[in-house]
């Protein structure tokens, strides 16, 4: 199948690439293409509405609502994708341990994951971020620590069923060490189904990123977040409600591409493995 | 005297988005009030489809009849609404199936699903009802029905729960009993008790029965009249003293001999070469013919003619034509 | 059927401990100095180590931990920095409307999620599971706690059909002011919960004994709803447990919006202030809640399968 092949089979799927990678230019260039400052404040601009030159609006202190939702757009998808794929590797690590070593070290491994498997990410990142403090890589760590135990049971599962191969007691009787039958067959194994989910999990952490914003545990004031300028528009509710709107457009939008996306991705790696 | 069950001609096809696959090709069969015919052949031979066609159950979406009549009482099932069909299943017509296990609805007590099937069809008490339940439960042979009725389907053995889905099936005193291999999941000692039951119950209760089986064994202990088919297609028809006395077709032939005998022993046990060619869609010829050692040219080029070989006893072959001819 | 609960319970003795434990670990190993943190950057070694001395944080860890255990088996949670006032009635105040809020939500979604998930699958590839999978596609992207400021900027703030914030007065008051945060949550859980009714019923609507019940003679409404829902609820369920924990932990957000009391606006404000004793007891009651709802799911799982009693 050629490229092109894929992407008009798939129409729903190249759409949110084109968004995603718009996306992405947006945060790269956002100070260059923000009209205005997204921190100067001005109280004579207060609260407008949505206009030509506001485009969103103004919030209550007067500060350019369609530049602060571009400089969003940075902090949503560095720590978007930054702290699922911290948690994917930290995870296949700890999947992959318990998998391929069994006994003790699994149980310990199986049972760790079992139990944080019971929180909801929402939690467990509130929880992380209470004890560490606000911060970018504060939010990280929050953030990461969320799904490690989701990506860290698909690694265990995958690590599992390959240990059972035959070419594993091959390679282990010719003599390989472990590390090298990690490298060379387990960790190719575990590697696609994690890819596939990754995109997905994207998606749920730039959600889990604004939720945390607007709780007040994510990026802080005055550096605009999706999350944090849905808290200030929530204190301005009778002032404008055109930077609540705006900005959770902005979280729908980039939240409905990685999913929409990555569902593509997942059918093309089905197919493939189908045919 | 009109038969309860004449199905003519019918086609079982199953219709998916690249292909048709045709389960059933022109099946015939006839089975009179309280007689017993049993269909005999391998698994894809389509005996199981063709009685989930009588049921009208055909998986959907894909599977319809595409051709044929099935009457039943001298109506055609066929041509009823789908909305007519609850009334005569479970009533008229029962059915039960290879896997008691997995029939029985896990999460109900057999009682409840036993007196479920009388309550759909009957106005009837809740205290009658019991009796009636208890009833049948005894006469299919369960201990204790009282206690057993309220226990669910995995707390039973295989043949109890084969006996519970029996009594489901007559609880209502259907007239025909469609019983698609019934014992093939039971061990071999439950496998005998359940056909002596079905037997026993037949002559008991005069339930005209179908059985589906692809164990020549099972057929010849039960059933009066045999239906042996392959690739949807009927190969011979007898009843069963000619059938085993003399049987026509290659492929009953091959099927007769397949069958272990006790004094024999030294001799190898027979087999069919070859295996059975997956379900397409529908093709000229005889089905059989690669697999067997009579085929000429013709078998594979024209469906075979149907031979009259007695009273009853039809064989579609052309070898058996050129020896009658 | 007495005996399986009684295991459960059991069984979810140690999980209890663990993951009160992890809530213990979690807020002195993470490299983050409580101390630290509660008292800003700004504060001098002596209030840090006053602090320290308060909060028990100077004796060496399994002392701590046996002080965190006996405190906590005893119900004593201390007193709150702010204003002094026993944590026990800071949580007995707010546990009520969190567990109100999420048993609103809950019923929500499953009245709502349940019958789409039914239609969707007996009526696959027509209007209703174009909508099922719409709203599914709504839940999974738009936040619920932006979907709730929305539904507070039109329903409430704009046709005032709903009170903007509060609790309420009287009972039929406090429902009233119950609605949009229990909608807003239900129908996030109603995109989740119609999902996996579909793909359940569609499984289970294969199966022999759904087979057997047709050839009983049984119509349509009776196949589905008497013998197939039953089995696909078991799915249902375990899942259920997932989706009512990340209600609760969606209620923080949804409390704060809508201006309600509770364990989330109880947590939030005292990570805001740095009450370090009630962020540590309000997250262990959200720990012992996470225990609790997987406990009852499972119960409702024995309930509902025989099978899985001994």
């Amino acid at each position: 199948m050629t490229a092109t092949a894929v992407l008009l089979r798939r129409p729903v799927g190249t759409l949110a690439a084109i968004v995603l990678v718009l996306l992405v230019l947006v945060a790269i260039f956002a100070p260059a293409l923000s009209p205005y400052d997204p921190l100067t404040q001005s109280v004579m601009q207060a609260n407008l509405a949505p206009s030509a030159a506001h485009w969103f609006g103004t919030d209550q202190f007067g500060r350019d609502v369609f530049s602060r939702v571009l400089t969003g757009t940075r902090s949503s998808l560095l720590l978007g994708t930054i702290s699922p794929a911290i948690a994917a590797i930290a995870g296949c690590a700890l999947g992959i341990l318990g998998g391929y070593f069994g006994g003790v070290t699994d149980r310990v491994v199986g049972r760790a994951i079992d139990l944080l498997l019971c929180f909801p990410e929402l939690l467990l990142g509130i929880l992380v971020s209470a004890a560490l403090g606000p911060g970018f890589w504060e939010l990280v760590a929050a953030l990461g620590l969320a799904f490690l135990p989701r990506f860290a049971r698909i690694a265990r599962a995958s690590t599992l069923s390959v240990r059972r191969e035959p070419y594993i007691e091959a390679s282990l009787s010719v003599g390989c060490r472990h590390a090298l039958v990690i490298w060379r067959h387990v960790l190719p194994n575990v590697s696609g189904p994690i890819m596939v989910v990754l995109t997905l999990w994207v998606a749920t952490a730039i959600r889990l990123e604004a939720t945390l914003s607007f709780l007040g545990l994510g990026t802080q004031a005055p550096a605009p977040s999706w999350g944090n300028i849905i808290r200030d528009g929530l204190n301005n509710l009778f002032g404008s409600p055109w930077p609540i709107i705006s900005a959770g457009i902005a979280i729908s939008v980039t939240v409905l591409a990685f999913n929409l996306f990555g569902d593509a991705v997942r059918d093309l790696l089905d197919v493939e493995l189908d045919e | 005297m009109t038969p309860l069950l004449q199905v003519r001609d019918l086609v079982v096809e199953f219709r998916f988005r690249r292909a048709t696959i045709r389960a059933v090709d022109g099946l015939d069969l006839d089975l009179d009030a309280s007689g017993t015919l049993g269909i005999v052949g391998e698994s894809g031979s389509g005996k199981s489809m063709a009685s989930l066609a009588i049921m009208r159950l055909l998986p959907q979406p894909a599977g319809r009849v595409a051709q044929g009549s099935i009457i039943f009482e001298g109506r055609d099932l066929l041509a009823l609404k789908a909305s007519a069909m609850p009334a005569i299943r479970g009533r008229d017509i029962a059915m039960i199936f290879q896997e008691p296990m997995s029939a029985l609805n896990p999460v109900m007590r057999v009682g409840d699903q036993i007196t479920e099937a009388l309550h759909l069809h009957e106005r009837i008490g809740s205290a009658q009802a019991h009796a009636r339940v208890m009833e049948m439960l005894e006469l299919v042979g369960i201990p204790a029905p009282a206690e057993r009725a309220y226990a669910y389907s995995h707390q039973l053995s295989g043949g109890m729960r084969q006996r519970v889905m029996i009594a489901m099936a007559l609880i209502c005193r259907p007239k025909l009993l469609i019983a698609d291999e019934p014992t093939t999941a039971l061990d071999v000692t439950i496998q005998s008790q359940v056909l002596d039951l079905l037997k026993r119950l037949r002559r008991t209760l005069g339930t005209a029965t179908l059985i589906i089986s692809h164990d020549m064994g099972v057929i010849a202990d039960v059933a009066e009249r045999v239906v042996v088919m392959y690739g949807g297609r009927v190969m011979e028809t007898a009843d069963r003293a000619t059938l085993f006395r003399d049987p026509r077709h290659p492929y009953t032939r091959g099927l007769l001999a397949a069958i272990p005998r006790l004094r024999d022993h030294r001799r190898r046990l027979h087999q069919i070469p070859g295996s059975v060619r997956p379900a397409g869609p529908p093709r000229p010829g005889c089905p059989f013919a690669p697999r067997c050692d009579l085929a000429r040219p013709v078998c594979a080029e024209q469906d075979p003619p149907r031979i009259v070989l007695g009273e009853g006893h039809i064989a579609a072959c052309w070898a058996v034509a050129e020896a009658v001819s | 059927m007495l005996r399986t609960i009684g295991q459960r319970l059991a069984d979810s003795v140690p999980t209890l401990l663990l993951v009160v434990t992890l809530v213990f670990l979690a807020l002195r190993l993470l490299p983050g100095d409580p101390a630290l943190v509660a008292l800003g950057e700004n504060a001098t070694p002596d209030q840090l180590d006053l602090f320290r001395h308060r909060m028990g944080l100077d004796i060496p860890l399994w002392r701590q931990y046996l002080v965190f255990l006996k405190d906590l088996a005893t119900l004593n949670f201390g007193t709150s920095f702010m204003n002094q006032i026993p944590i026990l009635d800071l949580l007995a105040a707010s546990l009520p409307y969190t567990l109100a809020l999420t048993a609103a939500a809950t019923a929500v979604g499953v009245a709502l999620g349940v019958p789409l998930g039914v239609l969707a699958a007996t009526r696959r590839g027509r209007t209703a599971d174009t909508v099922a999978r719409l709203l599914a596609l709504l839940g999974f992207t738009v936040p619920d706690f932006y979907l709730a400021a929305l539904l507070l900027i039109w329903l409430a703030l704009g046709w005032g059909w709903f009170p903007i914030n509060g609790l309420g007065e009287s009972l039929p008051d406090q429902l009233y002011h119950l609605v949009l945060p229990a909608v807003t949550l239900g129908v996030v859980k109603a995109a989740f919960i119609s999902r996996l009714t579909r793909s359940a019923l569609l499984d289970v609507l294969g199966r022999d004994y759904v087979r057997t019940a047709w050839a009983k003679g049984a119509q349509a409404g009776r196949v589905i709803y008497r013998h197939a829902l039953r089995n696909a609820l078991l799915p249902v369920a375990t899942g259920l447990s997932v989706s009512i924990l990340s209600t609760l932990s969606g209620s923080v957000a949804i409390e704060l919006i809508f201006g309600r009391p509770g364990l989330g606006s109880l947590l939030i404000g005292a990570i805001e202030t740095r009450d370090y004793p009630v962020i540590q007891a309000d997250l262990v009651v959200f720990a012992v809640l996470v225990v609790a709802v997987n406990l009852a799911m499972d119960l409702l799982a024995v309930a509902i399968d025989p099978r899985l009693r001994t």
